[in-house]
């Protein structure tokens, strides 16, 4: 028997020896060609796979970053910034009373599978995810509906290139809404043609279109040659990989199986910046990094508690240890640059012997609390654990015992939700650059067992934070903010801790790649040289 | 030998029963409702209701269970949360991605550990006997991570030998027919891209290897020490045979029954997916798929999932049973 394997063995290795043989000549050969004409291939290392390429139903990041290259909204966000630009739409016009916007569509569009981008498949788009439940449709409900009522009434086409939509009250940041990825119009055509699996086949009007999808491994997209922008895409393909591994995703980049990669730890910033064949990209900041205090639960159902945990940490040095001077310290519960940011609002100063008296104060006895750190390095947090430890730290200089504690990524959340942490590590990364997308959306109280993970409930703020939703005068809205962040401030229901700048690195030949702030961007202008 | 082969056969059916009945457990012991846990806290009371319909979770038990239980006999693993796709058409690239990963693995485990392991026994107490053992003990003892970075930086981006992750050249990218990739190349007659499979496949493999690899060498080198003191090796020798032909011929055979047992288990282990290595090497492979689904919630490919590994391991423990027959005719079972 065993003679009979080993041949067969040893001629298997010569097989596979030869393999390898043979192609490294080929390897040679292509490199050479490399260099007089550079493939216009861009492969996008990245630490996830996408859920579905059917950006209504998803909320993740790695499903965004890739169906915003294959879908277009009306209106769209600035290279790097969150003004809004036309999009689909050439342009638009409000009514004064802020209830009616009529966008005049661009012409001559065509979806990948080759019918006409109009107003009727706007419309048919806006009914679908209206149409459809709560929980599938997850960011068109939470955009524009609103306890229970439906904030865009009716659609309606007025003539092939024109849509007219009406609002049942005025929403302030509607445009942009319109501009986040989930509201990318898709073929009707596909869409009845798929179905339910159109997530596995999606059509848009993007620069590119779609090929294939490996799970867990590859997504591809190629070059639209029937794409409305003259010039463009630059790039013929796109490929989405999945290296779940920070540190492999950094040597796949520095061995050049990729060309570009997301989630680059600060503590690997300097090496990429000493290698001469990469070059260091920074994600324009629109997080936050925080440390939650549940508000029902002792003792940080006590605000005294709660403003002392704000003086006890040291925030500044938690920036400089652990995010490598690569954040800003955090003020307030969103970053500075979100119009409407109170820039009068003064922190609470890292002061050991001021949380000691408010401890006293509050007749804190010394009981431990449980400190929950995040198991997954995230944009906002890169590493949630070593935070932990110098809170706890801090924490314990003012005589609060904690324990850190962690659980798997999902259960986290969940916990989280159901309000079950004492303290906890948390973030935000924005939509859509307006301040509801932060305030209202992290901190309100018809938030609690979504994303209001503390609890916080105050009477004052919501009034402020509702009426902020429909008040259409930017100045007046804005004052509406910055006093909310006065009551948020004081209640201290938070303590801020980061606005971080998330590291990305690529091959030197990647020219004109412009990350987005809200972590997902179009490559079509991008070019290998 | 075929009226034990179908003996062993039957008595698999109350080991699969079995599983299935713990794998049909996982789901139900989701403290609440597992139709609310799927769907989130924001889900309304008819969705809620419809998807416990659609999960027979209305149903007693013992309903529930034979239900499951005609389900898997007819192929239906259930339908995934996440991707609403069948898991039974879903999973096979996947395992297919697991098997090429662990075969390759373990065929570096057999040839390099074995005759090591021989290797070892034959010059008991040399210095190549104790290299051998201290690497066999490093080799089980490194955590799989770090050996895979390390490989990364030493194979990849200082050799340039080897890609660090993946299965193939995205650039350039494989059709796949049956996702076995080192058969879909050579179907398709691409050898150049058969090629990059094996070196895809090799940094990943030689991590996965280095547990079994270990295990095995240190397994045949105390089976060969035992069975190289018996008599009919010393006759063996005392005849004037080549060392070599004794060593492979006669006392391989008679030290092959213990290590076979390991390359089993083993195997069966690395069948399960290791998601360590899949994750180091971004390898799209079975275990990832349970590891993501645990991410999303997704109780039917947890359930799913965890069934076909662990129908794996137990016919790989079949069929090791029946290579003890085929191998040592003396075995016989009556």
């Amino acid at each position: 028997m065993l003679k009979k394997l080993w041949p067969a063995a040893l001629l298997l290795l010569l097989l596979v020896l030869a393999a390898c043989g043979g192609n490294d000549d080929q390897a040679g050969n292509d490199e050479g060609d490399q260099k007089s004409n550079v493939p216009q291939v861009l492969v996008f290392g990245r630490g996830g796979d996408s859920v579905s390429l059917d950006p209504a139903i998803v909320t993740d990041g790695e499903s965004a970053k890739v169906t915003i290259n294959l879908f277009e909204t009306l209106v769209n966000f600035g290279e790097q910034d969150t003004t809004i630009q036309p999009g689909l739409a050439e342009s638009w016009e409000v009514s004064d009373d802020g209830l009616t916007y009529t966008f005049k569509l661009r012409e001559g569009v065509k979806f990948h599978d080759g019918t006409d981008f109009n107003a009727e498949a706007v419309v048919k788009n806006f009914e679908r995810w209206k149409a459809g439940a709560s929980e599938k449709f997850y960011y068109y409900h939470s955009m524009f509906k609103a306890e229970g009522e439906d904030i865009i009434s009716e659609v309606i086409v007025e003539d092939d290139h024109t849509v007219v939509f009406k609002l049942s009250r005025p929403q302030a940041p509607f445009l942009k809404n319109l501009a986040m990825f989930p509201f990318g119009i898709a073929s009707p055509a596909a869409l009845e043609k798929y179905g339910e699996s159109f997530g596995d086949n999606p059509v848009g009007t993007g620069p590119f279109k779609f090929v294939e999808w490996k799970r867990n491994d590859s997504i591809t997209l190629e070059k639209f040659a029937d794409y409305w922008q003259e010039g463009l895409p630059k790039l013929d393909k796109v490929i989405f990989r999945a290296i779940p591994d920070n540190s492999a995703r950094l040597n796949a980049l520095v061995a050049g199986d990729i060309d570009l990669a997301d989630g680059i730890n600060p503590s690997d910033a300097k090496s990429v910046e000493s290698n001469g064949d990469l070059q260091l990209i920074e994600r324009p900041s629109m997080n936050v990094g925080y440390l939650g205090l549940t508000v029902t639960r002792p003792p940080f159902d006590n605000k005294l508690v709660r403003q002392a945990v704000n003086h006890a940490i040291d925030k500044k040095a938690i920036v400089d240890a652990f995010f490598l001077g690569r954040a800003e310290v955090a003020v307030n519960p969103m970053p500075s640059s979100i119009s409407g940011y109170n820039d009068e609002i003064q922190d609470y100063e890292y002061n050991p012997e001021k949380a000691k008296e408010l401890l006293a104060q509050a007749g804190y006895d010394g009981t431990p609390i449980e400190l929950w750190a995040m198991p997954v390095p995230r944009p906002y947090m890169p590493d949630g654990r070593k935070v932990a430890e110098a809170i706890q730290k801090n924490l314990q200089d003012v005589g609060i015992p904690s324990e850190i504690k962690t659980a798997e990524w999902a259960t986290y959340l969940e916990m989280a939700n159901n309000g079950e942490f004492d303290a906890f590590l948390l973030g935000w990364t924005g939509d859509n650059g307006d301040a509801d997308n932060f305030l209202y959306t992290l901190l309100d109280k018809d938030t609690i067992g979504s994303n209001n993970y503390t609890y916080y409930s105050n009477e004052e703020v919501h009034k402020l934070l509702v009426q902020a939703q429909s008040e259409v005068d930017e100045e007046k809205r804005n004052e509406l903010y910055k006093k909310a962040q006065e009551l948020i401030k004081e209640d201290a229901p938070w303590v801020p801790l980061a606005h971080s700048t998330p590291l990305l690195a690529a091959k030197k030949g990647v020219t004109n790649y412009k990350p987005h702030p809200t972590g997902s961007e179009v490559l079509s202008k991008v070019e290998m040289k | 030998m075929l009226h034990y082969i179908g003996r062993r056969l039957l008595q698999l059916i109350p080991v699969l029963l079995g599983m299935t009945f713990i794998v049909f457990l996982i789901i139900r012991a989701i403290p609440g409702d597992p139709a609310q846990v799927i769907l989130g806290q924001q889900a309304n009371k008819e969705t809620v209701e419809a998807l416990r319909e659609s999960l027979g979770l209305n149903n007693p038990w013992y309903v529930q269970y034979f239900d499951y239980l005609k389900g898997l006999l007819t192929g239906d693993l259930g339908v995934s949360l996440r991707t609403n796709q069948p898991i039974s058409s879903e999973i096979w690239p996947y395992l297919a991605a697991t098997f090429e990963l662990a075969f390759f693995a373990m065929f570096i485990a057999v040839v390099i550990g074995m005759n090591a392991g021989i290797i070892s026994a034959w010059f008991q107490n040399t210095w190549f006997d104790y290299l051998a053992m201290v690497l066999a003990l490093i080799g089980v003892s490194i955590p799989v991570f770090w050996l895979g970075l390390l490989e990364q930086w030493m194979f990849s981006i200082n050799l340039g030998w080897f890609p660090t992750s993946g299965r193939e050249e995205v650039r350039d990218p494989i059709t796949a027919i049956t996702h076995f990739y080192l058969i879909d190349t050579l179907i398709q007659g691409r050898f150049d891209q058969f090629g990059t499979v094996v070196k895809h496949l090799f940094l990943p493999g030689l991590a996965l290897a280095t547990i079994p690899m270990a295990i095995i060498a240190r397994m045949t080198r105390s089976s060969m020490l035992e069975v190289m003191r018996s008599d009919y090796i010393r006759t063996a020798r005392a005849k004037g045979q080549k060392m070599f032909v004794v060593v492979y011929k006669h006392a391989l055979k008679n030290a092959i029954i213990p290590i076979l047992t390991v390359i089993g288990l083993q195997t069966g282990l690395l069948l399960g997916g290791a998601i360590l290595t899949e994750t180091i090497f971004s390898w799209p492979g079975i275990g990832r798929y349970i590891y993501e689904a645990i991410g999303f919630r997704d109780y039917p490919v947890i359930q799913s999932g965890i069934l076909v590994v662990a129908f794996l391991f137990v016919m790989i423990n079949f069929i090791v049973d029946i290579l003890y027959s085929v191998i040592d005719k003396r075995i016989k079972y009556s």
